[in-house]
């Protein structure tokens, strides 16, 4: 972590709120690093997203199960870091929602939007045994990791907030 | 923003006017409720006008989904009015946009129905 980088990090229930939560939390930093507001809808949606996948997916909406949700600025770009305590997933075993058989799921989208709105995505094994929803939008150009971004003061600021 | 949502008729097609924000809880909770509902008073011409609506999520999208399937099995049909660009946008990239007919006049989609 170089002393231009932020991190942010909360533990967040396994209910409907965190959603919102985390959404607005991560609004709060994009906003902050210099995204203009069509890329701060896209972070938004994308944070929903995770969060939405951990919360009834990943965690099968057990309250006694934690999401954590992390963000970390960098001079170039803001990566997002969702982790839940369900049994992961592969990549690969995601039913494609563009396919023409898929089209009148009712679910099955998040996903796919989460890979349309952000630069990077990936899903790894997260260190709770679940899965790890990694994904990352490069800054925009005269975008800023200032101090000002995650509200603390120069080098890395840490938060943690249980419960929500 | 809480989503609200108002029906009214316009001739034999019920429209509902919705604001806010349809996402994962009471958007979308909201959004099933009023479909079931005129489903249960056999109200099959439905058109959710989505002027007011600037966000709809995975879950969202997935009730709008799950009621147009609903009224074309009991033979009605469901279609959508007055897209904000992020919801056009949305349903663009999601291939949704071939699915729903959807309408920029209202007295234009009124008289679209059988």
């Amino acid at each position: 972590m170089t002393p231009e980088s932020k991190h942010l990090e909360v533990t967040l229930e396994t209910q409907v709120e965190s959603v919102n939560l985390a959404e607005e939390m991560c609004l709060r930093v994009a906003e902050a690093a210099g995204f203009g507001e069509d890329e701060c809808y896209r972070i938004g949606m994308s944070v929903r997203e995770g969060v939405i996948n951990a919360f009834h997916y990943g965690n099968q909406e057990r309250p006694d199960k934690k999401i954590y949700l992390a963000v970390d600025l960098t001079q170039d770009k803001m990566t997002i870091h969702v982790v839940d305590e369900g049994r992961g997933f592969n990549l690969r075993d995601v039913p494609d929602p563009l396919a023409e058989e898929n089209l009148l799921s009712t679910s099955g989208r998040g996903i796919f939007l989460m890979r349309a709105f952000m630069d990077e995505f990936d899903v790894v094994a997260g260190r709770t045994g679940g899965a790890e929803i990694i994904m990352s939008k490069k800054l925009p150009a005269g975008g800023s990791s200032s101090p000002n971004g995650l509200g603390g003061g120069g080098g890395q600021s840490a938060a943690r907030r249980h419960g929500s | 923003m809480t989503l609200r949502a108002t029906s009214r008729d316009a001739g034999p097609v019920t429209v509902v006017d919705f604001s806010g924000r349809i996402t994962l809880g009471d958007g979308s909770a909201l959004l099933r409720k009023t479909l079931r509902d005129l489903l249960e008073e056999r109200r099959t011409r439905i058109l959710l006008n989505l002027g007011d609506v600037d966000y709809i999520d995975s879950s969202g999208i997935g009730e709008l989904v799950s009621g147009y399937t609903s009224v074309k099995n009991r033979g009605g049909e469901l279609k959508l009015l007055n897209l904000t660009k992020k919801v056009h946008d949305l349903l663009q990239i999601t291939k949704l946009y071939t699915v729903f007919d959807v309408h920029s006049d209202e007295h234009a989609a009124v008289l679209s129905f059988r």
